[in-house]
């Protein structure tokens, strides 16, 4: 093959080649940059044919990775050459330097633009391609509707058409808004009967974006799919040239497929049964083959048919034969699909009926998380994960366990909290649990996170059975010869509280225990002395009757540390000294942590918010997520089927390890008096729920004034005052009603937060529509009441519960709706300061002898009293700059976000009615956003918003909210926080246990305590 | 979609990069430091996807040469594995048995069928006919401009002479 046809070009990259080290290539690079540097400079005497090797150069030299900081221009200028070779380079070299924020680029836009409405076909399938490539937001502006004009023209060739429709999706993924897709079905519908298969291909791609945006506009599209589908499946009248390895087009079917499955369902009967045809036909007629290549393409299709089908919700029979597939191919030698089949195993837990089956390869499983392959075993850790439950809980944790001591670091956080999870969640007794986490912390220490050894500690304290068997167990670790820190501090726990239960077991005496303890105190750091000195000073306690020896030998190291230079050591020491010569008070100070309230698992909490972190967002997730009242029934079960109910417990808490021991004293009294467990602790853990969602727990340490507000709405969201919760309130999860609802109640409202009007709520019966007109700080909404029986509904009541920041008046409810009418009842919405709360409607009717009952968040939320308003750079950087800090501007990383593109998010802000500024910000990764917010207590004020995203790492950003009052400020971090964190994902709400979760309250939550539309939303 | 193409050879050097989503120069030099770490350091007889960041990367070798093509989670991953093989074997037509030096001195050439191949990250066209016919159609575009300029400055030299 001839060299690059450029002499100059292949010279310089035999130059590179011929280096003999980095440091020469290093020079070679800088010299000929020089070079190109000086020649640009007076580009007059440049001729086309230099400045295109020039530029190629700079291209080359860019993938080797040296800085090129010049000369875009020169390559944008090409772009405008009159010759087809000078433009050719131009666009791809511009294509492959820029990315879309450059600024160059605008400068390229005309000329591009003409190059697409011109006539010179070359051109215009050059433009097309860069458009395509790196088009931002400016172009799509400027170039869609010459685009959309190319693509259905009649008299553009194939080669410019296809381009087209991939530029078209580009343009529409980046700007959904700019690009005018009203009335696309129909021309879609055409594009699919297209004959040329380059066309079709990109089309479908087209579609794909546009259906999963809106699928009910696509309705038309869905039988040409089928159609298509059908064609390709039998291989009729596919050019030769189209099929791939013997295989009609594998990439064209797979793409049907997807687009398939982003509608709902396939109503007509015939369209279903020949796609069902179809499908069948790949699931039996795909055979392993040697050719690697036909068998990928045929594997490709297979598992997209698999999708599908899991999609369509086939009869168990199909679903079976699914499960089968994948059971064989989870076995199979060849690498990819070992690991596809477990994945989409995954995936297939989704669906109902074939866990059982998926249970019959769990020996396989296991053996594949032996697999030499790292990304094989992440995949089998994810299924053994999903697919356990009581009776499979023990082989599962047991070999998770043994495979930790082997498992690369990377795995091994992972790992850890995933088997911590699952033995507390399916513990078939409390001791195997204790067991467990003790091995998980002696096996990997470093990987197990404080909040797994809190939850040990909690377990143990409230279970009274437990507490000499867990203090035994600790007490034999001590005896091993290096152990981790965590272990010392979960022994040193452990043994405090109730190591005085083993007094009479050989090695246990107070003094044993203390000997042993202080042998370790040499090796740890100084966040375990503290622990150290509580569990000597209880042992202290527990010496009965005294032994003036240990005394004085503890007394000694109080006395060390009086002057330690830690001031939490320093304060422990002086005051257990103090205490402790006290004689008989110290009984009671010291007396045993009272137990702790039951609160959800932290871990549990954890581990969703990672599942959220790597939530795919695919087809298959969206069914799920219309899956959750079943999702919610199961593990509403999970009880039932023998898992102590104290697994479902909650957040962990340090017991009193605070400095403060007056406090502890008070906190103990309280609870013991009271004899309840309701209020144990005035300082809220800083641990709290916002907590865990932000990543790492900072359990110890006393909380800050801010965590205090962070508390108040997370009691908005999640608390439930104890004094109500046994009362008032049916949790969704078990109305006492046996009418089902039809699709996802809170699926349903989060789509009504960010659109006005839509279905609240079904069931057989009724169907709650909604309808919201918002202005400023006031707000109508109309509710649509109707009866879809044949005969009417009786004792209906509607009762809007509102926050405490909301007016709401809901005219008159009619008690009867008459059979298949619909009444509509306006109700009236003022907000009078920023508050996320959510008001509630509580309606009720009457259906035979049935009685129903259902809470509804109503959607009448912060958002709804936003006002978008674009501001120019002039406005925003003086404003931005004026509020300079918190609490007016608050900043903050989020962690555990949906990774979504750019584009998605800009969607959402949008429709979250915060309106992304464009061009603001130069980095293209960031988005800034503007809008005014309304209530009836304050002007309208302007809050300004901007986000910074990791392109690297799609699951954090760093957010900046600011807005001239400090309420709202954080009010819209928090908001915006929760749109990102947890659009709503069936799976982080489904296991939210039953019953309300007791939550330390503070002042600001009392407040909400006299709040009942605030406690029922954060039910609900 | 494809949020970008990668070949890099077994010493770590890139040969092509070729980014549909927006990335900053930092950005890439980084991404293809980490990529390189992971997928060249990966014994043979794995399977092709590594798992990396909330995305997945495909890759396959080629003799000395990896290619590789980042992916969201829920892509296909066979698809996208069929399509590096696509753009192999539409290389391997048009060089006659491609080897590692034709892409390093004609790297340009892999640029010109890559954006025949894959546009906005997606599949533009299945045929190798056809993409090989549109880059031969493309390299005489160039070789006709190449002969009409040599033929105007000759007519120039001579009406100077």
């Amino acid at each position: 093959m001839a060299l690059s046809g450029m002499r100059g070009l292949s010279v310089f990259i035999s130059d590179v080649r011929n280096c003999q080290n980095k440091e020469q290539e290093r020079l070679r690079v800088d010299k000929e940059l020089g070079n190109i540097r000086t020649r640009f400079k007076n580009e007059k005497g440049l001729s086309p044919y230099e400045k295109k090797k020039y530029v190629w150069k700079m291209l080359y030299i860019y993938m080797l990775g040296y800085d090129v900081d010049f000369g875009h221009m020169e390559a944008v200028s090409l772009i405008s050459a009159p010759k087809y070779p000078e433009k050719q380079v131009g666009y791809i070299v511009t294509s492959s330097l820029l990315n879309e924020n450059h600024d160059f680029l605008r400068l390229a836009i005309n000329t591009v633009r003409n190059d697409i409405i011109g006539r010179n076909e070359t051109f215009q399938c050059l433009a097309l391609t860069m458009v395509g490539n790196i088009g931002g937001r400016d172009f799509s502006e400027s170039l869609a509707p010459d685009v959309q004009k190319l693509l259905i023209s009649s008299s553009c060739r194939p080669l410019v058409r296809k381009k087209a429709a991939l530029c078209l999706l580009r343009l529409f993924r980046k700007n959904p808004d700019v690009v005018n897709v009203d009335g696309w079905a129909d021309r879609m519908a055409q594009l699919l009967d297209e004959r040329d298969l380059g066309v079709l291909t990109s089309s479908m791609s087209l579609l794909v974006s546009l259906v999963s945006n809106n699928h009910e506009a696509y309705w038309s599209c869905l039988p040409k799919c089928v159609k298509t589908l059908e064609r390709l499946a039998r291989n009729q009248d596919i050019p030769q040239e189209y099929t791939y390895y013997g295989i009609p087009s594998p990439w064209l079917q797979v793409k049907t497929m997807r687009a398939l499955q982003y509608f709902p369902t396939i109503e007509d009967p015939n369209t279903r049964r020949s796609l069902f045809e179809v499908l069948q036909r790949i699931l039996m007629g795909t055979d392993v083959v040697k050719n690697v290549n036909k068998n990928n393409a045929s594997h490709a299709v297979l598992f997209e048919a698999l999708a599908l089908v899991m999609h369509l919700d086939a009869e168990k029979e199909m679903m079976s034969q699914c499960v089968a597939l994948l059971g064989k191919f989870i076995a199979v030698r060849e690498p990819n699909i070992r690991y596809l089949g477990l994945e989409n195993m995954t995936r297939m837990l989704l669906v109902t009926d074939v866990q059982d089956i998926i249970k019959r390869h769990q020996a396989q499983i296991i053996t594949s998380l032996k697999d030499p392959d790292i990304s094989i075993r992440r995949r089998a850790l994810d299924l053994l994960y999903g697919m356990c439950d009581v009776t499979n809980a023990k082989d599962i944790v047991e070999e998770l366990l043994q495979y930790l001591s082997t498992a690369e670091f990377a795995m091994r956080e992972e790992l850890s909290l995933k088997a911590a999870i699952l033995a507390e969640k399916f513990a078939p007794d409390l001791s195997w649990y204790v067991d467990v986490i003790l091995q998980l912390i002696d096996k990997a220490g470093d990987f197990v996170s404080d909040d797994i050894w809190f939850r040990v500690v909690q377990f143990v304290t409230n279970n009274e059975d437990l507490q000499p068997y867990a203090a035994a167990k600790a007490r034999d670790y001590l005896d091993k010869p290096a152990i981790h820190e965590t272990m010392v501090k979960v022994s040193a726990y452990l043994l405090g509280e109730f190591g005085h239960l083993l007094a009479r077991r050989p090695g246990c005496s107070p003094k044993e225990l203390f000997s042993i303890l202080h042998e370790k105190l040499p090796t740890v750091s100084s966040s375990t002395i503290p622990i150290l000195l509580s569990t000597y000073a209880k042992i202290l306690m527990h010496t009965q009757p005294p032994d003036p020896e240990l005394q004085n030998q503890i007394w000694g190291i109080f006395n060390k540390y009086e002057s330690c230079i830690d001031a939490e050591i320093q304060q422990r020491a002086v005051e257990y000294f103090a205490l402790s010569r006290k004689g008989a008070a110290l009984v009671d100070i010291l007396a045993e942590m009272p137990k702790f309230p039951e609160r959800q698992s932290a871990l549990i909490k954890k581990a969703e918010d990672t599942e959220v972190d790597t939530a795919e967002q695919s087809a298959i997730k969206l069914r799920a997520q219309q899956q959750t009242s079943s999702a919610l029934v199961v593990t509403d079960q999970r009880p039932a089927n023998g898992t102590p109910s104290s697994t479902q417990l909650g957040l962990v808490k340090v017991p009193s390890m605070s400095s403060n021991v007056d406090q502890s004293l008070a906190e103990q009294g309280l609870s013991h008096e009271n004899g309840t467990l309701s209020i144990v602790d005035p300082q809220p853990p800083s641990a709290d729920l916002l907590g865990d969602l932000l990543g790492p727990l900072a359990i110890e340490g006393p909380p800050s004034s801010d965590v205090q507000s962070q508390q108040n709405i997370v009691s908005g969201l999640e608390d439930v005052p104890n004094a109500v919760e046994a009362t008032a309130i049916v949790p969704v999860g078990e109305q006492t009603n046996s009418v089902q609802p039809i699709g996802n109640i809170a699926e349903r409202f989060h789509a009504l937060c960010l659109k006005d009007s839509g279905i609240l709520y079904e069931d057989p019966h009724i169907q709650i529509g909604i309808k919201g007109e918002w202005r400023a700080h006031q707000g109508r909404l109309v509710l649509f009441l109707g009866n879809k029986n044949t005969s009417p509904l009786v004792s209906v009541q509607a009762i809007i519960l509102p926050p405490s920041h909301l007016k709401m008046e809901l005219s008159l409810v009619p008690e009867t709706i008459p059979p298949r009418a619909q009444v509509q009842c306006p109700l009236e919405v003022m907000n009078l300061r920023p508050s996320r709360d959510v008001a509630v409607l509580d309606f009720s009717y009457k259906f035979g002898n049935n009685m129903a009952n259902v809470k509804l968040r109503l959607p009448a939320v912060l958002n709804k009293f936003l006002q978008p308003i674009p501001v120019s750079a002039e406005e925003f950087f003086p404003q931005w700059r004026s509020l300079s800090g918190p609490p007016l501007k608050l900043q903050e990383v989020v962690r555990g976000v949906r990774p979504m593109p750019l584009m998605d998010m800009a969607n959402l802000f949008n429709s979250l009615r915060l309106m992304v500024c464009p061009g603001l910000d130069p980095n293209a990764n960031n988005l800034v956003a503007s809008t005014t917010f309304y209530s009836e207590s304050t002007q309208p004020m302007l809050c300004l918003v901007r986000i910074e995203t990791d392109p690297a790492d799609r699951t954090q950003l760093r957010m900046t909210v600011a807005s001239g009052d400090p309420t709202l400020t954080f009010e819209l971090k928090e908001f915006i926080k929760e749109q990102l964190v947890s659009i709503p994902t069936a799976a982080s709400y489904a296991p939210m246990p039953a019953p309300p979760v007791p939550q330390p309250t503070t002042p600001p939550a009392a407040a909400a305590l006299t709040d009942p539309g605030a406690m029922l939303a954060g039910l609900l | 979609m494809i949020h970008f193409v990668l070949l890099i050879s077994r010493q770590g050097k890139v040969r092509l990069t070729k980014w549909y989503s927006p990335y900053s120069q930092k950005e890439r030099t980084k991404v293809i430091r980490e990529l390189s770490g992971v997928i060249l350091t990966r014994g043979p007889k794995l399977c092709n996807f590594v798992e990396w960041k909330g995305y997945k990367v495909v890759y396959k070798r080629y003799a000395s040469l990896y290619f590789c093509m980042c992916i969201d989670q829920e892509d296909n991953e066979l698809e996208v594995l069929e399509i590096i093989h696509h753009y192999v074997e539409i290389l391997d037509r048009y060089f006659g048995s491609v080897c590692e030096l034709d892409l390093i001195f004609n790297f340009h050439k892999a640029y010109y069928i890559l954006d025949e191949l894959l546009i906005a990250g997606e599949l533009q066209e299945p045929s190798k006919k056809t993409v090989a016919r549109l880059i031969s159609a493309q390299d005489s575009l160039v070789e006709t401009a190449k002969e009409q300029r040599s033929s105007i400055s000759n007519i120039i030299a001579q009406a100077t002479k």
